[in-house]
């Protein structure tokens, strides 16, 4: 029922447009969801190569965005889609900066597992590496909610992201009694600390996703207003 | 049969519920229209607020313009034509005996698809409907050309050449000039079937601005294939599909989140 939101145009090119922009940003999702897995696989193992890896893969993530850019603008300008095509192309445009910035995240988290010299970390890591695989798990399913149209899914990140906010309030305060424990290891904390606030990041982004794909399959903008009214909301038959 | 009664009374909720703050100018009750055995308008039920613009949309041979026409009775014209139900302009019924035709259209203007002014001169063109009425003081006659000529954007085109013959203007001042006829008896509504899709686009964006600059002061009621114009120039949109009233709503809405599926896919262009 809900490829009928994308197919079924009398023009099919038209359809073949709206199909690969939304594949488009399946890749852009697909790439940058590899990043992000190597760049915490980099840090909690302090493997440099695949850090390395990282940073110099972020300019493909950037590429696609300004390609997609220029493909919904064409989209726009020339078919002057109107209901449930504008608000695809609508969804696309603000879901790619989200995706982008994603990115700019993992390059943060590759670049503090190069800061930390290899022989430390230790037992410091075992705070993060849960909070890095819940955040994987949210962005993975928000691409994974985009590509099926499921506001189920959708919902479900949503509830996430809260988790994941008191995890990383948690995580600080644990940061921090290492910190007082032996002042000595606070820059290598202070980069797990930034790296925890990049996580934190990637989640709020991973929302953001989840709100426009509701915005666009029901025609209902749950920013800026409670999980439980944003639920209510995406529920609501069309 | 009851399931058209259903979408309409939906409708009928719907649009009371959008129409709150307007104040209402037509309100059509209940209307069916048949041309012999065939239907052409069902249980149509819905009201026009006043000094804002209407759109119809929807498919050719969806209603929309024989409901146009309904509201200054230009369907009289039509021999094996059978109405039922009720027009209210100002509370009153358009269709009842009591009511005179050529008063009635001189409170309902009109403007065709095809500019049509009269092989005379732009000022007389103007100043036609009132001759009509028998109002002869130069002066009058004067002012309302200048009037209606300014109110149609028209003016500062063709005031040295009054007296040229209407006929020698381009598409678009033809058009121009004949909504400036129908505006100079200073009708309450304006019924504009098409008015610009014969024109180019540069004439077209003119008309459209000059209905932005008309809704102020008339009920303008528009029919057009142009969705995209629809969509700029009107405050609300009807969307009709084989003579039923599917959707209506705030413009802005309607294009953007359509509550019925058969207006997604008409807006859309996907197939119905």
């Amino acid at each position: 029922m809900q490829e009928a939101l994308i197919e079924q145009h009398i023009s099919a090119k038209f359809n073949k447009e709206l199909r690969e922009l939304r594949n488009q940003v399946l890749k852009m999702g697909g790439l940058v969801e590899e990043q992000l897995t190597k760049a915490i696989t980099a840090l909690i193992n302090l493997n440099d190569e695949l850090a390395r890896e990282v940073y110099s893969n972020d300019y493909k993530i950037n590429a696609l965005e300004v390609e997609i850019d220029d493909e919904s603008t064409r989209i726009l300008a020339l078919r002057q889609p109107t209901a449930s095509d504008l608000r695809l192309v609508m969804a696309v445009v603000k879901t790619i900066p989200d995706l982008e910035r994603i990115g700019d995240q993992a390059e943060r988290i590759a670049q503090m597992a190069l800061k930390i010299p290899s022989d430390k970390g230790g037992k410091y890591f075992f705070a993060i590496r849960h909070l890095g695989e819940q955040v994987q798990t949210m962005l993975h399913n928000s691409l994974d909610a985009f590509a099926r149209l499921d506001i189920e899914t959708a919902l479900q990140v949503m509830h996430q992201e809260s988790k994941v906010d008191q995890e990383c309030d948690t995580i600080g305060r644990q940061l921090m009694t290492y910190m007082m424990e032996d002042p000595r290891n606070i820059p290598i904390i202070l980069n797990i600390m930034w790296s925890t606030r990049a996580l934190e990041r990637v989640a709020a982004h991973s929302r953001n996703i989840c709100e426009y794909l509701i915005y666009f399959v029901k025609g209902k903008d749950v920013r800026h207003i409670s999980l439980e009214q944003a639920e209510e909301q995406a529920r609501q038959a069309r | 049969m009851t399931k058209s009664i259903n979408i309409n009374s939906i409708a009928q909720r719907e649009s009371a519920l959008i129409l709150e703050n307007e104040k209402i100018c037509l309100e059509v009750k209940n209307l069916n229209l048949s041309y012999g055995d065939k239907q052409a308008l069902k249980n149509i039920d819905m009201r026009i607020p006043e000094k804002r613009v209407t759109a119809y949309i929807g498919p050719s041979g969806c209603g929309k313009s024989t409901l146009l026409r309904c509201f200054n009775r230009m369907n009289d014209l039509v021999d094996s034509v059978k109405i039922q139900g009720e027009i209210l302009l100002d509370g009153q019924n358009i269709f009842d005996n009591s009511v005179n035709v050529a008063d009635l259209r001189r409170r309902v203007g009109m403007v065709f698809q095809k500019p049509n002014p009269f092989p005379k001169s732009i000022y007389e063109n103007v100043a036609y409907g009132l001759r009509i009425q028998g109002i002869k003081n130069r002066r009058i006659l004067d002012e309302v050309v200048e009037k209606s000529l300014k109110g149609a954007a028209l003016w500062d085109e063709v005031k040295d050449r009054l007296r040229d013959n209407a006929l020698g203007l381009s598409g678009g001042q033809q058009q121009r000039l004949v909504i400036a006829r129908a505006i100079a008896i200073e009708p309450e509504v304006l019924l504009l079937d098409e008015p610009a899709s014969a024109l180019d686009p540069i004439s077209t964006l003119k008309i459209e601005e000059l209905i932005n600059e008309l809704k102020s002061d008339y009920t303008i009621i528009i029919v057009t294939h142009n969705m995209q114009q629809a969509a700029r120039v009107s405050d609300y949109t009807a969307f009709m599909y084989l003579g039923e009233l599917i959707e209506f709503g705030e413009t802005s809405t309607l294009f953007t989140n359509p509550s019925k599926k058969q207006t997604e896919d008409y807006i859309t262009g996907r197939y119905g």
